[in-house]
């Protein structure tokens, strides 16, 4: 059962092509990361799968209806979120209402309600805080709670992306490089993470560079070069491609 | 190991002592200092002794507020963990029934202490209150920088005024309907204005500010061009009329604690959330599922809702409007009022507009320097409160 479909997705920016054709399908609870040197129009992917830019030609596929091109919030109720790959927390909000926004289209109660605190009001807000607290205990910050999200340290501004996406009770989750600058012993933390969301029933896609991460986690990897997919395959099966080599370390003279 | 951390970083509430004592002295040098300045500045218009009695008043009220702020940390930080805080919910309301109380029975009993000079004050206090908490809405919760608010408050002002004295509704039936014309003003300046951003949004708003003005000047037949509307009445409520100033400031008083109530409610529902993940990041809060278009949209309406509540005020006070009222400078001088008490920052904003108001009555004194010494003010605060006056939140670059 395919989650997520792309079809020859393709987008221009002006003569540069950053999306070529681009096709493949995420089977529902895998774990799938897209590779690729830079430039290779990973995060264009992305941003393509969650409204943020408008792909020029080919299609998206969300449980066999289409997605392509609809605005980034009607994107997230289908059920997709993601993180950032240049963290883009609310800074000056606390960690919990970090969490708390991302639950704002779960959240039903008007500007009545609100004003005369209503009952529905006030459950819902007690509701999404215990949730809330639930999200970050899933990637251990429910400590840091009431801290401003600028105080928490880089490692778990990442996870506090990871949990505000999450909180969005989404199907297929998007992580932008969630390990990007951390040392081997926090990549371990975020990939246990990741495996947590599986078990969760998360299809995961990410974005990575760090190797050790991607052969251990993945089922299925799609590398891209210059916004061409030039493999798909298990990791052993990416491992020994010659194109994903020669788009690595480039061709031999004498090949 | 979580809770370490956070510590280490400097989390504002969970300093540790010697950290937190090195702060104090710091504010309080600082304070002093801004104290000094203040009265070197006071010095050539009132002689040696007002400007020494205005050192020593102010550095008192400094040092105590910086003292004030000490206690309310610890206060915060005796609390427990986190978690247990938010739990039990007491983090969402620090200021405790028995304050709120003493603080209305202190409101209500203005008229009764007050000369009518200072009650004219207090009645002019509370509708820039209104206005700056509205316009909070906009700068502060949602980051969308407005400067044609007035406006607004404008519209609100002659809506009331024509209904009045043309068609003869009394106050409480044009209320309404004033109400419902300035938030429709709002939303459609809002609809082509939000396809801007940042610096071209402010200038758009800039120019919707001097349109209203300048139709208002010229449409002699319908607003009495520069002449402007006379005879505009006062409230009744209950067949007593609200002429005096005790009883307008009653009225007064009601507006601005609804507008307080319903104001903070808000920011602190989903609608606030949204308005205030919007100023942080955009994108951001798109991709969590906010419709970043719609709640601008509402944000320039609520807003304009409260400017539109402090016209109708304004104008059955005055029982007169022109356009003269509704100039940019007073755009700018709401502006102030919201940066100077902390943008976002519900109380700090009351009290900025509060200063802003009542300082230059203080200062009426020295004449036409008294705008020298608040310009002075303001830059002061900017260089060493660039956070606003009361506000404990830490300002991001984009507003510092």
């Amino acid at each position: 059962m395919y989650l997520l479909e792309v079809r020859e997705l393709t987008k221009h920016f002006g003569g540069i092509r950053a999306l070529d054709q681009v096709s493949f399908k995420v089977r529902e609870g895998s774990i799938t990361s897209i590779i690729g040197p830079n430039g290779a129009g990973k995060t264009t992917l992305f941003n393509c799968l969650t409204g943020l830019t408008k792909p020029t030609g080919g299609m998206i596929l969300l449980s066999d209806a289409g997605i392509g091109g609809m605005a980034p919030h009607a994107i997230v109720s289908l059920g997709v979120a993601r993180t950032f790959q240049n963290i883009r927390l609310f800074r000056d909000m606390t960690v919990l209402e970090n969490v708390l926004v991302s639950q704002h289209q779960r959240m039903r109660s008007g500007l009545f309600k609100i004003v005369s605190k209503h009952k529905d009001f006030l459950a819902e807000e007690e509701n999404a805080r215990c949730r809330g607290l639930e999200y970050l205990g899933l990637v251990g910050l429910e400590c840091s709670a009431d801290i401003p999200s600028f105080n928490l340290p880089y490692g778990d501004q990442r996870r506090l992306e990871i949990a505000r996406a999450l909180a969005t009770e989404p199907a297929l989750l998007l992580l932008d490089e969630p390990t990007a600058g951390m040392n081997p012993q926090e990549s371990g933390e975020i990939m246990e993470i990741i495996r947590k969301l599986q078990a969760l029933g998360k299809t995961v896609i990410l974005i990575e560079h760090d190797m050790k991460v991607v052969m251990g986690i993945s089922e299925t990897i799609v590398v891209l070069d210059h916004g061409v997919k030039i493999a798909e395959g298990t990791p052993e099966m990416i491992k020994s491609d010659p194109l994903v080599i020669e788009a690595y370390l480039g061709r031999g003279i004498f090949a | 190991m979580k809770n370490e951390e956070s510590k280490v970083t400097g989390g504002n509430r969970t300093h540790k002592d010697e950290n937190s004592s090195l702060d104090t002295r710091h504010s309080l040098l600082r304070s002093l200092f801004i104290a000094l300045w203040l009265s070197i500045l006071f010095l050539p218009f009132k002689g040696l002794l007002p400007s020494l009695i205005l050192f020593v008043v102010l550095s008192l009220t400094m040092t105590s507020l910086v003292f004030l702020r000490g206690y309310a940390r610890t206060l915060i930080g005796k609390g427990g963990l986190a978690i247990e805080r938010i739990r039990s919910k007491k983090v969402f309301r620090p200021s405790s029934l028995v304050t709120r109380s003493l603080l209305l029975i202190i409101l209500l009993a203005v008229p009764f202490l007050l000369r009518d000079y200072l009650l004219d004050v207090a009645i002019l206090s509370g509708i820039y209150i209104i206005l700056a908490l509205g316009l909070n809405v906009v700068v502060g919760f949602t980051g969308l920088l407005n400067l044609g608010f007035v406006a607004f408050y404008a519209v609100g002002a002659y809506t009331y005024a024509l209904l009045n004295v043309k068609l003869g509704l009394g106050f409480w039936e044009a209320l309404p309907l004033s109400l419902a014309l300035t938030t429709l003003s709002g939303f459609i300046l809002a609809i082509p204005a939000l396809r801007l951003r940042g610096d071209y949004l402010a200038i758009v708003t800039l120019g919707f500010g001097e349109i209203v003005r300048l139709i208002l000047n010229n449409w002699d037949s319908l607003t009495g061009g520069p002449n402007g509307i006379p005879g505009i009445a006062s409230p009744h409520t209950f067949g007593l009329s609200m002429e005096t100033l005790s009883r307008y400031y009653y009225v007064t008083l009601g507006a601005v604690l609804l507008t307080y109530v319903v104001v903070s409610r808000v920011r602190s529902s989903r609608i606030g959330r949204a308005w205030i993940a919007i100023r942080e990041d955009e994108i951001g809060a798109s991709s969590m599922g906010i419709s970043t278009m719609r709640y601008k949209l509402y944000s320039f309406a609520f807003g304009s809702f409260w400017a539109g509540l402090a016209g109708i005020l304004f104008a059955a006070k005055m029982r007169f409007v022109s356009p003269e009222s509704f100039t940019f400078m007073e755009s700018v001088l709401i502006l102030c009022m919201v940066i100077l008490g902390g943008l976002g920052s519900i109380g700090g904003v009351i009290m900025g507009s509060v200063v802003l108001v009542v300082l230059p009555e203080v200062l009426r004194e020295v004449q036409s320097y008294r705008m020298i010494a608040l310009g002075a003010g303001l830059i002061l605060i900017m260089i060493f409160r660039p956070q606003g006056l009361f506000s404990g939140r830490k300002i991001s670059k984009r507003f510092g």
